[in-house]
């Protein structure tokens, strides 16, 4: 599959596996587990944008912290600019840590309400080294400034700014060490439309000036083909399907994604659009599967299904899907306009 | 006659930092089966337009106006005529199913109450009828899950319950504040579909508060867009998305990413943030924001004007905001 001449990717995921022990529910019986992530491979390019997708319950969130090394790996390997993050020390990955940083969902709790902006913006400097004063206040000054926020802004605490605001000096405190690799787990969902629209623009605008890399994780599709280049659905802890993102979204190729893709809500269309809707939500993460993940709410799911795992196969150019029926999928899809 | 009417309603909070004009001179009504969506960014009045109407406003607000419901002025009601009327013929469904429902209560307590209490049903009536509202709202199992508490619902079920019980005494209007804002994109599409059988089964009149206009689009048939506690444009679902006029609302719709666009293109943003409900500006709430305010539009408030038969919008460039294209307005 790789390319020996391409560089080496920014972010290289081989099989990641997490599973979490549940407690136990009696003496005699072995405790149950969360099937959390069952082997996800994928690697993103440097500068590019790489977008996770899927419902809660999917693994999105658990990919992430497993990717940030926020947790033990039960297997599998996360290579950062070609260097194996899983198995290493907390003290070994700190000087590490300023290659890969990451923006959190809320901007209300990620931010400690007892400091001041320049000391939330300045604290990854910490795992670069000593510096000096000087030096970390014009790095402050710079990032804020890249953000789009005023130098005078250091000595505020984060209840002076708005949401978006807030947003804003998370990443500031995210790009201050001048990451490869930005891991952002739905940054815009709690932002209103107008607030949204400036932070993806801002998004956008970083990776233009600064090359950075960012695997950026949404259940919001339209937010995801705004911004990303590649995109993986995820389903129960695995892939089920990968592409470019013009690909995926003009012929998805699983019978999730096409779901996914219609439920969003289309501004304008008319009160009636016809499509197949998905009864229940995501369950079975404890459970030991057989066959396809996707089954028991799969509308075209057949026998061959339940037995049956299908692998993630290629379907097109770079584009690979996890169904017994993803030339079907592909026939059917028209274009979404 | 219509069934909800509401005039010139304004609430204004007391806050530590002087009065807030949370909602201005609001009017719409409503007929039996009718849905109304309420769009806006959060801090536009929405929410306290929505909590107004049901009399669920903090303590320290004053509520002018009149909000008729079948000619009667619920305003003029004391608390005691207000609890009969509240859960019975006007429901809401909150926002958030985790906090807006009681932990240490079971769903079918909770379900139940509001049926012993409006429709002096006995506790085993009352139990019947919640197994039957929790099969109509498609909760699986209802004999299960009755005495479950809602920690041991899932999101989407919990909103479930909470229509459950909105739904329990035959509201004549149901108030729904963004109902699926916490829920994932098949969640969402599920409780929406529900929330419109249920209406068109009974008949109820809707009111969908969403930031959303996608959801707003696809769910209601007459459209109201709030901006700064006061309506700046208000017509027919299909009208609106037909041609919208003013710049809020063309900023609002220009700026969310929407499936199918091309990637290269802009996002278009709205500069600057709400206006600060204390101290509002004298004219049009948007000129701060807005790319084609003059000098009138911070000095004069504009009036709702109406362009087509119940399409109205309150600004004083109309003219203008309908001749140039939103990505034009916007750079």
């Amino acid at each position: 599959m790789t390319d020996e001449s391409r560089s080496i990717p920014v972010l290289e995921v081989r099989d990641l596996v997490r599973h979490y022990r549940l407690p136990r529910e009696s003496l005699f019986s072995e405790p149950g587990h969360v099937y959390a992530l069952n082997g996800v491979t994928f690697e993103i390019q440097k500068g590019k944008s790489f977008g996770i997708v899927g419902e809660s319950g999917c693994g999105k969130s658990t990919l992430a912290r497993n990717v940030m090394a926020l947790e033990d790996t039960d297997s599998g390997s996360v290579k950062i600019l070609g260097k194996e993050v899983v198995g290493l020390s907390f003290d070994q990955l700190r000087p590490l840590r300023r290659h890969f940083q990451m923006v959190f969902q809320d901007p209300y709790g990620s931010l400690d309400p007892h400091h001041t902006v320049g000391r939330i913006v300045a604290e990854p400097l910490a795992a670069v080294g000593p510096i000096s004063k000087e030096e970390k206040d014009s790095r402050v000054a710079e990032a804020l400034k890249s953000v789009g926020l005023k130098p005078q802004d250091v000595s505020k605490y984060p209840h002076e700014f708005s949401g978006g605001q807030r947003q804003r000096i998370a990443i500031a405190r995210a790009l201050i060490t001048h990451p490869e690799l930005i891991v952002a787990d739905e940054p815009v969902s709690a932002l209103d439309v107008s607030v949204q629209a400036q932070v993806l623009n801002l998004l956008k605008d970083l990776q233009k000036e600064f090359g950075v890399t960012y695997m950026f994780i949404s259940h919001d599709l339209a937010v995801v083909e705004y911004l990303c280049d590649e995109v993986a659905v995820m389903y129960l802890g695995e892939i089920v399907e990968k592409g470019r993102t013009e690909d995926m979204f003009n012929t998805p190729a699983h019978p999730y994604t096409r779901i996914l893709l219609d439920a969003v809500p289309k501004p304008g269309s008319g009160q009636k659009r016809s499509r197949i809707k998905l009864k229940g939500n995501v369950t079975g993460q404890t459970e030991r599967r057989t066959g396809c993940v996707f089954r028991d709410r799969c509308p075209m799911a057949q026998d061959v299904c339940r037995e049956v795992k299908p692998p993630l196969t290629p379907v097109g150019e770079a584009h690979l899907a996890a169904c017994h029926f993803s030339d079907e999928m592909i026939k059917k899809a028209q274009p979404h306009s | 006659m219509s069934l909800l009417n509401v005039k010139n309603l304004s609430v204004i909070l007391a806050t530590n930092d002087g009065p807030a004009r949370a909602v201005r001179d609001l009017s719409f009504s409503l007929n039996k089966g009718e849905t109304l969506g309420i769009v806006g960014e959060s801090g536009c009045g929405k929410s306290m337009a929505a909590l107004a109407l049901m009399g669920l406003l903090p303590e320290l607000s004053e509520t002018r106006g009149e909000i008729l419901l079948d000619e009667e002025n619920l305003l003029d009601k004391t608390e005691a005529e207000m609890c009969r009327i509240r859960g019975n013929r006007l429901a809401m469904v909150f926002q958030e199913p985790m906090t807006s429902l009681n932990p240490v209560h079971t769903v079918g307590n909770q379900i139940m109450e509001p049926l012993q209490l409006h429709l002096g049903l006995s506790e085993s009536a009352a139990r019947e009828e919640a197994l039957h509202l929790m099969d109509r709202v498609g909760i699986p199992n209802p004999e299960a899950r009755i005495d479950n508490y809602p920690h041991q619902l899932s999101g989407g079920q919990r909103q479930r319950v909470m229509i459950a019980i909105a739904l329990s005494c035959k509201p004549d209007v149901l108030i729904a504040d963004e109902p699926t804002t916490a829920l994932d994109v098949t969640i969402q599409d599920q409780i929406l579909e529900l929330i419109q059988n249920l209406v068109q089964e009974d008949g109820m009149a809707l009111i969908l508060i969403s930031h959303d206009l996608g959801v707003i689009s696809e769910n209601t048939d007459n459209i109201l867009v709030m901006y700064g506690g006061a309506a700046v444009e208000k017509g027919g679902t299909e009208q609106i998305f037909n041609e919208l006029v003013h710049p809020y609302t063309q900023g609002l719709f220009a700026a969310m990413p929407k499936l199918g666009r091309a990637r290269t293109m802009r996002l278009v943003t709205i500069p600057g943030t709400v206006p600060d409900l204390i101290n509002l500006p004298a004219g049009c709430t948007f000129t701060d924001r807005c790319p084609i305010a003059t000098d009138i539009c911070r000095n004069t408030p504009p009036p709702l004007e109406e362009i087509e038969p119940r399409h109205a919008v309150a600004c004083h460039h109309l003219q203008e905001a309908r001749s140039r294209k939103t990505e034009e307005l916007f750079s």
